[in-house]
């Protein structure tokens, strides 16, 4: 239960963290809030030579704002900021919303954005919540930068598009349109556990009131979260009454293909997914208009 | 042989100079090196709260840090939270309202609570469910701890005349 000996660096610039992760290969981890890593570390399942604790550069932390709406979230920025800045609930309400079921407080103080992302857990909600946002993930290598989609990014357990040598710096939010509503859903055992299954959409609304567009991703359902596009298109170009939603958490069911573990059966999860899918659309439309 | 690495932080409101191989989380600094053992380590992989520590105010797992990256941080530690003699409110409290019977879960909590009472004076019952969900306490059944954080809750409102509350 304690972390076998490794070396110890914290870089002040990325390029340096880079250079460290060049140097070192992938006997080099990047160290983030540490709340998926040092657990693992804590039980040998992770025994880096080196770790890179990106703790110390100022560059990847906080929130940059743009004129036009969007937002560049640092690698670096935690939990709890996403919590409780006023900027995020006027800019991305879905966020400070879905923070209060990401773990506990005292996990939320130091749990990067970055690190939820790289750390891949099907079952956690920041991946998910970026789909939904339709965000844009920024890597960085010693060779240059690159965007990835989020709903490129998570690619299974565990797993990202994250390249040998590349640390992943930022999220990019493009802006949160006028009319759009927002729901999530979350079932977990106890509060703040992981989901079983849950729900981050978003529906816009035109000027008349009917569905221009919507975007709907289910958690911790299967192995990575899914965006589930045949569901919304029950609901885009009309005016969305209670039988389109009942459509569309169907079609959410049918597509979304359940595991089976010891938290719970494929069939419960599929249930959740229907009922969740109706939750969340239904808060979606009400916080729309 | 890992290379050892000097940090200086504040504990408690007291200085503190260190060299320590990078591998020591914060936990184990300061219940082996610094022998403030009221930080108890349950899990040690951040689901029990027993660690809980605040780390520039701000509550925080201690098993899930590296003791070196507290380094230039001012840490408070269970044994911060008293008068240099006997209890302070909270502690009192938990004690009136038999919040506690083995005890080894009790210092997570109240630096967790403590931590809410800063941020919010008086918090709903509701919060400071929320506030705690990340302890586990295998005693108690929790509802005299919400009891004990709420009485504390109480006291400190301004209009507080003993008046109960529905």
């Amino acid at each position: 239960m304690k972390p076998p000996a490794f070396d110890y660096v914290r870089p002040a610039t990325v390029d340096e963290a880079l250079a460290l992760r060049d140097r070192h290969g992938d006997d080099a981890v990047f160290l983030a809030g540490g709340q998926s890593l040092m657990p693992s570390m804590n039980f040998r399942l992770a025994a880096p030579g080196i770790v890179i604790d990106l703790n110390g550069i100022a560059a990847l932390a906080g929130v940059e704002a743009h004129a036009d709406g969007s937002l560049v979230a640092g690698a670096m920025t935690r939990h709890r900021f996403f919590e409780t800045s006023p900027l995020i609930a006027e800019r991305l309400p879905l966020l400070s919303r879905a923070m209060a079921s990401v773990a506990h407080v005292a996990v939320r103080n130091r749990g990067t954005i970055g690190g939820s992302l790289c750390h891949a857990d099907p079952s956690a909600e920041w991946p998910a919540l970026c789909i939904a946002c339709d965000a844009s993930i920024v890597l960085q290598s010693s060779a240059g930068s690159r965007r990835v989609a989020a709903d490129e990014f998570s690619l299974g357990v565990f797993t990202t598009a994250i390249a040998a040598g590349e640390l992943l710096t930022a999220v990019a939010f493009p802006p949160w349109p006028k009319r759009r509503g927002w729901g999530f859903e979350e079932v977990s055992r106890r509060l703040g556990d992981f989901a079983l299954v849950g729900i981050a959409c978003v529906v816009d609304l035109d000027a008349s009131g009917c569905c221009a567009d919507a975007r709907l991703v289910v958690f911790g359902a299967g192995d990575r979260p899914v965006l589930a596009s045949r569901a919304v298109e029950a609901l885009r170009g009309r005016r969305v009454d209670d039988g389109a939603l009942r459509t569309a958490a169907a079609r959410a069911r049918a597509d979304v293909a359940c595991r089976s573990d010891h938290h719970a059966s494929a069939g419960y999860r599929s249930r959740l997914v229907e009922a969740l899918t109706h939750r969340a659309l239904t808060h979606a439309l009400h916080s729309a208009s | 042989m890992t290379r050892t690495i000097p940090i200086s932080l504040v504990v408690n409101d007291r200085h503190v100079d260190a060299e320590l191989e990078p591998r020591r989380t914060l936990a184990d600094f300061l219940r082996n090196t610094l022998r403030l053992t009221g930080t108890h380590l349950g899990c040690e992989h951040g689901v029990c709260g027993a660690c809980n520590v605040l780390l520039d105010s701000e509550v925080v797992r201690a098993c899930l840090m590296l003791a070196v990256q507290a380094d230039g941080h001012a840490v408070v530690t269970v044994e911060g939270l008293s008068p240099a003699r006997g209890l302070n409110a909270l502690q009192q409290s938990f004690k009136t309202h038999h919040a506690l019977q083995c005890g080894f879960c009790t210092p997570g909590f109240l630096i967790a609570a403590h931590a809410l009472l800063q941020e919010d004076p008086h918090p709903s019952r509701a919060r400071i469910e929320e506030a705690i969900s990340g302890n586990l306490c295998r005693c108690t059944g929790y509802i005299p701890i919400v009891q004990a954080i709420d009485a504390v809750a109480q006291e400190q409102r301004p209009d507080a005349a003993g008046e109960p509350r529905t």
